[in-house]
């Protein structure tokens, strides 16, 4: 009994079928790869996508937001009075506000003088913001008014900003036609809104931006004590501010900037589409690649059954055939997977990574397409008639 | 029912024929190809059966074979009624019949040894060892010893014939179906194949039913059938 699979065990019918024609066989992982590597790519954008819209709000050191409710996303704040965020402080729990100005304003490349839009953030240097240990020390230097901190992974086209300012060589060029000075750096990230970031005062903020209405402000916020429950607060906090603001927990603003992308943008859909492309272009492949192999050995398969093996046995040896090959698909399409996610990681600064959930989903994809080509190329196993091959 | 075939020597028939028609087509295409076929083998017999092209002789040994549905008339091949047979029955039945195929219809991506192991891997109760023993016991009766593991299209036209003989030696079949398996060989080659095929048939009481039209080897047959037209003309005749 113990040695069952000793009689189970059979000739590797399917790797030998496969592996008789060794071109055709790589032609095929070739194209299986290839289609993994679509999907890798396609589904790397959008979940890129998706991380960098929410690398700021992750590191803002917030327990609850406060924003406008005609506010869209990062790209499209709308302004609220401040008032409501001091308003939040009669609730016990809240230990204490930040105030945050929020919008595009025009870097000039101070190398070669081209401007480009990026997003400022303005806030009081006294205020905690993000969550890094430096920055409180960082904040102190914005304090003198026209000075900023530059987010040193912002695309190149705004200037070797970060060379400039570690060769101690003084950054100064103009926001939104306004002289300012680089007095740091920060490490926020591009995202697919932003090119690049810009931290600031408040007061030098409405000193660049001066459209700003007085007392708006984009986004604001609520430090709750510890062992205080957000969800709970946020909920008092709902009932208890006007319509104009809406309080958001800290994940639940990243949902909503998350949920723009998704569901607001074609972009989202876009690289889901694409993904899908993969999929089906990597079902055409191995359909044919599984349909020809299966009408190359008709006759074989039509000699087999003429011998009393069953067509259920048959069926399993495409199966076999279709997961044999997405294991060789898949292999070569991760590696090169992980390859074109650090060139994209270097030449963008997004954040693409070939995290386990995407890794396992497209192993997944490449097993169905390839389970279920070998699926409908079974469909030709059922004419191969073992009459005819007296 | 003719009187050579009686319920008395069922059990030492292989293969017993009465009144078997086959039809290909329909409506006014409808063309019989078999016509009242009667016909008995009986154990350790080799026949051969001959006849023009076209008389119905694949379509008879097709149909003993288990690889096509018996239209009309009874048809039973080791103690199995063939005609409302299930596909199942069919199928079951086909693994205790050795086919010898005229392109012998190797597996093109096996090695010799692995092609006579598939026909070994319907035996039960054997591991993949003893199966592969069984294998290269077959092989090395029919002389192929020292080619285990050439792939058939390093093997002459003789070479594969013998394997596929193998093959269909190696799953213990009780009856063996073979269509002119000497038609691509010469005739020495020819002669020892059939005399090699005889001789294991014995060995294991397997009955054969060779169709051919090669003169060469008749004088091997314990009884030779003549086909025409769908009719089989001295199909109740005696052992010589």
């Amino acid at each position: 009994m113990k040695f069952s699979f000793i009689k189970s065990r059979k000739i590797p019918l399917a790797w030998l079928l496969l592996t008789r024609q060794p071109l055709r066989l790589i032609v095929a992982i070739a194209g299986i790869s290839f289609a993994g590597i679509l999907m890798f790519m396609q589904l790397g954008f959008r979940d890129g996508l998706f991380d960098t819209s929410v690398t700021i709000h992750k590191l803002l050191d917030a327990d609850l937001v406060l924003i406008s409710p005609r506010s869209k996303s990062s790209i499209s704040m709308s302004g609220f009075p401040k008032r409501r965020l001091i308003q939040t402080l009669a609730l016990e729990d809240v230990e204490k506000t930040a105030p945050v100005n929020l919008t595009y304003l025009l870097w000039r490349n101070p190398e070669n003088l081209k401007t480009r839009s990026i997003l400022t953030l303005g806030f009081n240097p006294a205020d905690s913001l993000l969550l890094d240990k430096d920055f409180s020390r960082k904040a102190e230097r914005l304090k003198n008014p026209g000075r900023v901190l530059f987010d040193k992974l912002s695309r190149p086209e705004f200037g070797p900003i970060e060379d400039w300012f570690l060769s101690d060589k003084k950054v100064e060029t103009e926001v939104a036609g306004k002289r300012v000075i680089v007095e740091g750096l920060v490490e926020l990230g591009p995202s697919f809104g932003a090119d690049g970031n810009l931290i600031t005062s408040r007061e030098t903020f409405l000193r660049l931006f001066p459209a700003n209405p007085k007392g708006s402000i984009e986004i604001g916020l609520v430090k709750l004590r510890d062992g205080s429950n957000p969800i709970l607060a946020s909920q008092i906090l709902k009932k208890s501010l006007p319509n104009d603001v809406r309080v958001l927990t800290k994940d639940q603003f990243v949902e909503f900037e998350k949920n723009y992308w998704k569901n607001s943008t074609a972009i989202g859909f876009i690289f889901s589409l694409g993904a899908l492309m993969g999929f089906v272009v990597g079902c055409v492949v191995v359909y044919q690649i599984l349909y020809s192999d299966v009408t190359d050995h008709l006759p074989e398969y039509a000699t087999l059954l003429a011998m009393g093996y069953r067509l259920k046995s048959l069926f399993f040896v495409v199966a076999r055939e279709g997961f044999l090959l997405a294991l060789f698909g898949y292999l070569p399409a991760c590696f090169s997977g992980q390859i074109l996610y650090s060139i994209v990681r270097s030449s963008t600064k997004l954040p693409i990574v070939m995290d386990s959930n995407k890794t396992i989903l497209i192993f997944v994809l490449i097993l169905v397409m390839c389970m279920g080509s070998a699926g409908i190329a079974m469909r030709k196993l059922v004419d191969a008639d073992p009459a005819e091959i007296f | 029912m003719p009187k050579s075939i009686n319920r008395k020597d069922n059990n030492l028939k292989t293969v017993s024929i009465n009144n078997l028609s086959h039809f290909y087509g329909e409506n006014e295409n409808k063309k019989r190809v078999l016509i009242n076929v009667n016909l008995f083998i009986k154990k350790g017999e080799l026949v051969l059966l001959k006849g023009p092209s076209g008389c119905g002789k694949t379509t008879l040994l097709t149909l003993i074979g288990a690889l096509r549905t018996c239209q009309s008339g009874d048809l039973t091949v080791l103690n199995n009624q063939l005609n409302g047979a299930s596909r199942k029955t069919r199928q079951k039945l086909r693994r205790n019949i050795g086919m010898i195929f005229q392109g012998h219809n190797l597996l093109r991506c096996l090695t010799a040894e692995q092609n006579v192991q598939m026909g070994a891997d319907l035996l039960r109760n054997l591991t993949y060892l003893q199966r592969r023993e069984v294998a290269r016991k077959w092989l090395s009766a029919v002389g192929l010893e020292e080619h285990y593991k050439k792939i058939p299209s390093g093997l002459s036209g003789g070479q594969k014939q013998r394997v596929a003989i193998a093959r269909a030696l190696s799953a213990n079949p009780k009856l063996l179906l073979a269509d002119e398996p000497t038609s691509a060989l010469d005739s020495v080659t020819g002669r020892e194949i059939v005399l090699l095929l005889k001789k294991l048939a014995k060995e294991q009481n397997c009955s054969v039913l060779m169709v051919t039209h090669d003169p060469r080897i008749s004088d091997m047959a314990d009884r030779i059938l003549n086909m025409e037209d769908g009719k089989i003309f001295n199909a109740l005749s005696e052992l010589r």
